[in-house]
């Protein structure tokens, strides 16, 4: 217990309040009361709540192993100076800045954030943050749908098939139809029946991935490009993985005017799936239509340059029914570490982890296909994660389960979501994934080759 | 002063009190050495694939530090002081709970990691399920949601789903009492539904007459939140909940003021049927400045099966992840939870077991109400009767006599070092002031707080033109936000080359 009163304070408040005891002054009418004390285990003091809950910790094996996933949630070394900065008391247990005049601190960085994520994505405003990728794209498409009036989206096969899940989700409770795109042989979105599909006019949005799902660089060429633009469509640029903005030609410069994704690997930990930090950025032409809070540099009574949550007749708060998004908590504290981390690293260190990671990632692909038995899936150029696959009949999850008894977590099993995949492993490698890691993968991988494993399992 | 002001910054090295601080981007330095250099990224990447500039400065890694610290310190936090922002539950944020969610057992595990390797981890997230279900009434608890507004739209959509396999699509109408909050009505339009809103009677709470009116065939949910946002307990939830059914609409229980009830009462025995928790209030996760936050979603048996994917299912000794669920609406965003802070509320609700979270609830009532009785000297309180978790206050006649607002009492309290109530919220009452002190703070603590407006109050009778001017004391004075909303000025913009 937290509760800092005394024995005196408590019967000093009582006696203030009129109240004989707490049970008293709380009580309810007895058809509602509860009739059972809560069966919750007593309180324990701090040692022992410290040893409870650090033995769930030991219990996840994981850690022990070596890893090669990614698939939306990224390792990324991440400087100790983020954490000290962030955990300050005053970032961390403050609310969300209504009263400007004492928050001007947390709203300068959410300013700042909001910079970084327009410089990354080269559009032109972004909002505070959402949930996570996933909910970004979801309401990107509802802004597509505001915009142009129409109840379709058309999303790549090649998007985060979570991403896909949720908008799913969503579209069920505001009745849009979601359609595909296929995928090509080469693994990037096949874009060859665009104009038909688009020439009805239904489509609020066509949405791409970059890098798309199986960490193929999948930029619209300049035609598809002009083809959307001239269906009176948008199209909405997905980035799972933020770290590529560090490398890539951004969402803003192929034709995207509203960018959705996921900042975790600006130094957000993978922690089991969450919290991590959606970003959604857009032209001006739709600063009305963002949903969230939005920060907003002006001036005080005197002149001095001061920053407010602006814009807000956008929001639930004011608008109820008729807002943008019912969003209300956003993810400022991870938006917080992100910046932070993009302040530490720069522009150059930015663009160096970048190129390690498009470095680690072709160094794996040349070891692992340089062993029979593996082939690169897809021939698109890569980032940092790639699609292996499995020759000789095998699945990708007896081959996974066979690495898994050598303590290596071999990448993610694409025929969890795609069947026709079901032979296919989505291999990711970072800045933090060693030579003598991928020594250890390809052994194994070459073991399981020599042993025959592979053959029919 | 910064550029915008059309003057230079000053050294980074030099500290003035009250002085802005520049921009990350106006301060350039020399790159840190994180990471190991060599390749180039043309030796892998065609160049019409990489991008051709980013204009992301590089900073010394002291000048980040003095710049995050020194924007740290023109933010107040609990931690600074006391912070009685009404339904947002500001009590202390136990460090305990960060040291937990930061074991690296928690914080380096993968969301794609196979089930077995993830065991504590799902154990956690299913007895954290299980100890909110005991203490709520529900059946079951998922915690896929993000945040209050988020659970809300994940129950609205679990309702969808079960009026469309039970049949009864034309459901489509959410009743929304006035005293709800906004998420409410949003969150209804998000799942295509519409709303009707209920006001409140005299004793500012929802009338089962009235209830009776509204409800029928096309009744889909009852949102509510008891206490209600007035801080009042609404003491016919039974008979509302039963009118409701009775017309075969679901009840709703919005989970923001839940920390007046734990132990005490639970929305499961008053016949709801949904509710989400705002863990970020109740069980003491850090508001982080706005998120994020984590809203499990509770239900009632039979809406056990609509639940969002995953589900954690203890089979025997061990968890798994369940993705096979066909009546369940899907998933709510990318993967299973805010996991990190489903560590910190299972740390919270171990640490102060059952009897703690009652004692929790007991006086968090207990000093909402000391306010209540000493605030009510000096100010309207429109609903005069013993409160729950928190109370409003009214400036309305204040105003009338002296031309000082809820707006200005809040403005004035920021130079006294507190944290303003929430004001104008809810709206059905005039120039409102929403308190709530929660249970973290001491009596001390209050009868400072209750000190200090009181002074404010009579300073507005007697001067109120030197209310009307603070905040004098803040680093920036009042903000002009109709510049900033007829100006937006959304981002900093790099310099033309």
């Amino acid at each position: 217990m937290y509760a800092p009163h005394t024995d005196a304070d408590i019967e000093a408040m009582l006696a203030a309040v009129g109240a004989r005891s707490l049970d008293e002054l709380v009580a309810v009418p007895q058809a509602v009361a509860i009739r059972s004390p809560l069966e919750i285990p007593a309180g324990l003091p701090e040692l022992e709540l410290y040893r409870r809950m650090s033995s769930y910790a030991a219990r996840n094996g994981a850690l022990d192993y070596t890893s090669f996933l990614g698939a939306g949630a990224y390792r990324h070394y991440a400087p100790p100076v983020i954490g000290t900065l962030a955990m300050r008391g005053e970032f961390l247990t403050a609310y969300t800045p209504y009263q400007a005049e004492v928050s001007q601190g947390y709203l300068q960085a959410i300013y700042e954030w909001q910079t970084d994520i327009c410089l990354l994505t080269a559009l032109d405003i972004a909002n505070a943050s959402v949930y996570d990728g996933a909910t970004a794209l979801a309401e990107g498409a509802i802004m597509a749908v505001n915009a142009t009036g129409r109840r379709a989206i058309l999303v790549s096969r090649a998007v985060h098939p979570n991403y896909r899940a949720v908008l799913h989700t969503y579209a069920r409770g505001l009745e849009l139809a979601i359609e595909e795109l296929p995928v090509a042989n080469d693994g990037t979105t096949d874009l060859a029946n665009l104009e038909a599909r688009l020439a009805e006019g239904r489509f609020a949005a066509v949405v791409v991935q970059n890098p798309n799902f199986f960490g193929a660089i999948d930029v619209p060429p300049d035609d598809a490009r002009r083809v959307v633009e001239g269906s009176g469509s948008i199209l909405i640029g997905v980035v799972a993985e933020a770290m590529s903005l560090g490398a890539l030609v951004p969402p803003g410069k192929w034709g995207a005017q509203i960018a959705v994704g996921e900042a975790q690997s600006f130094g957000v930990p993978v922690a089991y799936g969450g919290p991590y930090v959606g970003f959604i950025a857009a032209t001006k032409a739709h600063m009305r239509r963002i949903p969230g809070r939005l920060v907003g540099r002006t001036v005080d009574a005197d002149g001095k340059t001061a920053y407010t949550l602006t814009l807000q007749a956008r929001e639930q708060h004011i608008r109820r029914e008729k807002a943008t998004s019912n969003i209300c908590t956003n993810q400022a504290h991870c938006a917080l570490i992100a910046t932070i981390y993009l302040a530490c690293l720069g522009g150059s260190g930015l663009r160096r982890c970048a190129t390690l990671n498009v470095e680690r990632c072709a160094t794996l692909v040349q070891r692992v296909t340089g062993i029979p038995g593996f082939t690169r899936a897809f021939s698109a150029a890569a980032f940092n994660e790639t699609v292996i696959r499995v020759q000789r009949d095998a699945t990708a999850a007896v081959v996974l389960a066979a690495l898994r008894e050598k303590r290596i977590l071999g990448g993610v099993d694409l025929g969890r979501w795609y069947p026709e995949l079901a032979d296919c492993i989505l291999m990711t490698a970072t800045e933090l994934t060693t030579d003598e890691e991928m020594t250890a993968l390809c052994d194994a991988l070459a073991h399981l080759a020599v042993g025959g494993h592979l053959v029919g399992a | 002063m910064s550029a915008h002001d059309g003057s230079l910054p000053p050294p980074p090295s030099r500290f003035e009190f009250g002085a802005s601080e520049p921009l990350i981007f106006e301060q350039h330095g020399r790159a840190n050495t994180y990471l190991p250099d060599g390749r180039t990224l043309e030796e892998f990447l065609p160049k019409e694939l990489l991008r051709d500039e980013l204009a992301l400065p590089d900073n010394s890694e002291l000048d980040v530090v003095r710049h995050f610290t020194r924007l740290s310190q023109r933010t107040f936090s609990i931690d600074t002081g006391f912070y009685p922002l009404g339904s947002c539950t500001m009590k202390y944020n136990p460090r305990i709970n960060d040291a937990m969610a930061n074991l690296a057992g928690f914080r380096d595990l993968h969301p794609f990691v196979p089930d077995e390797l993830a065991q504590g981890a799902l154990a956690l997230m299913h007895d954290l399920e299980r100890y909110l279900a005991a203490i709520f009434g529900m059946a079951a608890f998922s915690l896929n949601p993000a945040a209050g507004a988020h659970a809300e739209l994940t129950a609205l959509l679990i309702a969808k789903a079960y009026f469309a396999k039970t049949g009864q699509r034309q459901r489509r109408t959410v009743i929304v009492p006035d005293t709800a909050h906004g998420t409410n009505p949003a969150s209804a339009a998000m799942v295509g539904y519409n709303v009707i809103s209920l006001r409140s009677d005299s004793r500012g709470r929802v009338g089962v007459d009235d209830i009776k009116a509204v409800v029928n065939d096309e009744t889909a949910v009852c949102m509510m939140t008891n206490p209600n946002t007035l801080g009042l307990f609404e003491d016919h939830i039974a008979e509302i909940a039963a009118a409701v059914h009775a017309a075969g609409g679901l009840m709703y229980y919005d989970g923001a003021n839940a920390n007046a009830l734990m132990g005490n009462a639970r929305p499961g025995d008053m016949g709801f049927d949904l509710m989400h928790l705002n863990l970020h209030k109740t069980f003491s996760i850090p508001h982080g400045g706005g998120g994020a936050g984590h809203g499990p979603v509770g239900v009632a048996a039979h809406l056990v099966e609509f639940l969002p994917t995953p589900v954690v299912r203890r089979e025997g000794d061990t968890y798994r992840l369940d993705f096979d669920r066909p009546d369940s609406i899907g998933p709510m965003r990318s993967f299973w939870s805010n996991f990190a802070h489903a560590v910190r509320a299972l740390t919270y609700v171990l640490a102060n077991g059952g009897d703690g979270l009652t004692k929790i609830s007991q006086l968090a009532v207990l000093n909402a109400n000391y306010l209540r009785v000493h605030v009510r000297d000096f100010l309207e309180t429109p609903y005069d009767e013993s409160c729950r978790h928190e109370f409003v206050a009214s400036a309305q006649k204040l105003k009338r006599e002296t031309g000082v607002r809820a707006l200005d009492l809040a403005k004035a309290l920021l130079d006294h070092g507190y944290h303003a109530p929430t004001i104008y919220f809810p709206l059905l009452v005039p120039e409102c002031l929403m308190i709530e002190p929660t249970e973290t703070e001491s009596k001390a603590t209050l009868d400072g707080f209750i000190a200090a407006l009181r002074g404010i109050v009579e300073q507005a009778k007697a001067d109120p033109e030197a209310v009307l001017a603070t905040p004098q004391k803040t680093v920036v004075k009042r903000i002009d936000e109709t510049r900033a909303a007829r100006q937006p000025d959304l981002r900093w913009m790099p310099p033309a080359v």
